[in-house]
């Protein structure tokens, strides 16, 4: 069997497959669930420092096989009670990366504090919610505020510092190169792809806020453009997101240049059992492939085997395998 | 896995069922069975997650509570306005038990009636233990006695039935008769009492619950209880995954997942 385990920025998982921010993340019984059901960790619904509501309903939209989409509005128990949440999760024995948002970089490290006293394991930083006035990608996609907010939480802060940064801009990489500049650990890429579905007997938008974003299916080639991108520009670990629902999914992503990967909206229907299809799935495709660890092959796509030898055997050989990133 | 989607439909009918309930009905296709729900969406307002009062067409129809701003605006919408409606989402009703007993509070007739109306097509015998706070919220009587099913009420006021709440006569008809199901929907406090009972003389419960919805789609956690999310787990959650549960009769959470504790409930 293929070994699945991972180093993320020095925080250890069983496996390569995360919970993504939003998605099942509000309480800590549904993150335990997760994590039970063969996770290896989960993030948190964003935390801000004060409880919001979100956004009026219909906040979500389904499209079909294209996805989902949705404006949420950023909705938490603020940072006062959450911690309990975290405690349950953690009970469960799950490794927490604690998603934050905030408006300033001071503000950011305010809550980073608060939140690194709750136990999580690393933090990210929602630098790419396409739809909230005043956070998200308002902020993120202004590559010298991404760096004074990544060096204000990582000057804050003892644990590894995750930049989950937007695809909605002219150059992501860009904006990860500006994380790692500013002291990130990793790099979480994507958050949903800004999106619109307009109901044309209304002749108005379905969602109560207008635009939203795209996950699912339909945005799984952009993820991988962004992580291909991103790879290619930074040195630190990144996390890809985006339309992953299958091992085969998330091989694409590792290839790119994924160290882990993050699941959301194929939990719709399958629920978090997912998790443990895909890391059994992952497994034996691992195994039937020739590679005995996941890590060894990160980026892989980025250094085909030359020549005619490629269609025989695109991973040849254990020696091959452990090259450093970066050799031609 | 290709969620149900969203259709506009004009509205065919508003009927008031009592003085704090309405009807709705809409042109319905989508074959919804009872006990599962939808998201009613009406444009410029809200969505909200309701049980289908009439599940299966060709009008469909749900009834709502005049509670909360929204509920107020259902209450002004006329024939011929248009609303969304997704679904239906949730777990259905199984039919096969043949000894049935409802226990309705309030709007909870809302989606046990259109399951009794099932149960009494398959030939099932349907006892209902139906409260309200008066006479005139009785939700439903009508249909239930229309069915042929036994109707026993209770008011608070005493205007009508046993005077107080709808446990005491739930109690009377558990302790006369070999029910294989017993089906509620009401206040949670109520569900928990009249499930406690039943429990003990071994009638296995399904409770209809609710929850704050958004995505309804499994996602979003919002209506999460305990390990359950009520839109994919739910609506109709069996006793043995409910009574365990800190949460359920006790507190609830808001929209922005903070929990609150249920007001000093009717028992």
């Amino acid at each position: 069997m293929a070994d699945l385990t991972v180093d993320l920025a020095g925080v250890p998982l069983r496996n390569p497959l995360l919970l993504a921010s939003g998605i099942w993340g509000e309480t800590g019984a549904s993150m335990a669930s997760a994590y039970a059901a063969g996770a290896g960790g989960v993030v948190t619904k964003s935390i801000g420092t004060a409880p919001r509501t979100g956004y009026a309903n219909p906040t979500v939209e389904p499209l079909g096989p294209v996805g989902f989409l949705n404006a949420m509005g950023l909705p938490n128990p603020g940072i006062e009670e959450y911690p309990a949440e975290i405690d349950v999760a953690r009970a469960g024995g799950a490794p927490v990366i604690g998603s934050i948002f905030a408006a300033t970089p001071r503000e950011f490290a305010a809550l980073a504090r608060r939140m690194a006293e709750t136990g999580v394991v690393a933090l990210e930083l929602n630098l790419s919610c396409p739809h909230a006035r005043g956070f998200g990608s308002e902020i993120g996609r202004d590559p010298r505020r991404v760096e004074r907010i990544v060096r204000s939480v990582v000057g804050a802060v003892d644990l590894p510092v995750l930049a989950k940064i937007t695809p909605n801009t002219a150059d992501p990489a860009g904006l990860a190169r500006a994380a790692e500049r500013g002291g990130a650990h990793a790099i979480s890429a994507i958050n949903t792809v800004r999106a619109l579905a307009i109901d044309v007997d209304l002749a108005r938008p379905i969602l109560a806020h207008g635009l939203g974003g795209l996950s699912g299916p339909a945005i799984k080639p952009v993820g991988l453009a962004c992580v291909w991108q991103i790879y290619e520009a930074v040195q630190i670990p990144i996390v890809g997101i985006g339309g992953i629902g299958s091992a085969e999914d998330a091989l694409e992503y590792l290839l790119a240049g994924a160290r882990a990967v993050q699941i959301g909206t194929a939990l719709s229907g399958p629920g978090v059992a997912l998790f443990g299809t895909i890391a059994r799935e992952l497994s034996a495709r691992l195994d039937a492939l020739g590679i005995d660890r996941w890590e060894a092959a990160v980026g892989r796509a980025h250094r085909p085997a030359p020549g005619p030898s490629a269609a025989r055997s695109p991973f040849p050989g254990p020696s091959r395998m452990a090259e450093p990133r970066g050799t031609p | 896995m290709t969620p149900p989607s969203r259709t506009i439909v004009p509205i065919e009918a508003v009927t008031p069922e009592t003085p704090s309930t309405v009807t709705l009905r809409f042109p319905w296709t989508a074959g919804a069975r009872p006990g599962q729900f939808v998201m009613v969406w009406i444009p410029g307002e809200d969505e909200l997650p309701m049980s289908l009062s009439y599940p299966e067409g060709p009008l469909g129809g749900v009834t709502v509570k005049a509670m909360g701003e929204t509920s107020r605006k259902i209450q002004d919408l006329r024939r011929g306005d248009r609303i969304g409606i997704r679904g239906p989402y949730g777990t259905p009703f199984d039919l096969t038990p043949h000894r049935v007993l409802i226990v309705a509070g309030g709007s909870g007739a809302a989606v046990l009636a259109p399951a009794a109306e099932a149960a009494r097509r398959e030939g099932h015998s349907v006892d209902v233990a139906l409260g309200a706070v008066t006479a005139g919220e009785l939700l439903f009587r009508e249909r239930f006695e229309r069915m042929g099913a036994r109707v026993e009420v209770a008011t608070d006021d005493g205007s009508e039935g046993t005077r107080g709440y709808v446990t005491p006569v739930a109690d009377r008809l558990l302790e006369g008769n070999p029910y294989d199901a017993l089906w509620t929907c009401g206040p949670e406090v109520m569900m928990r009492r009249v499930a406690d009972r039943a429990e003990r003389a071994h009638v296995p419960v399904i409770c209809s619950v609710e929850r704050q919805m958004k995505c309804a789609l499994g996602l979003c956690d919002a209506c999460a209880l305990g390990p359950y999310h009520v839109c994919v787990d739910g609506p109709l959650l069996p006793w043995e995954r409910l009574k365990d549960l800190e949460e359920f009769g006790r507190s609830y959470r808001d929209p922005a997942g903070r929990r609150k504790a249920y007001g000093p409930g009717r028992p």
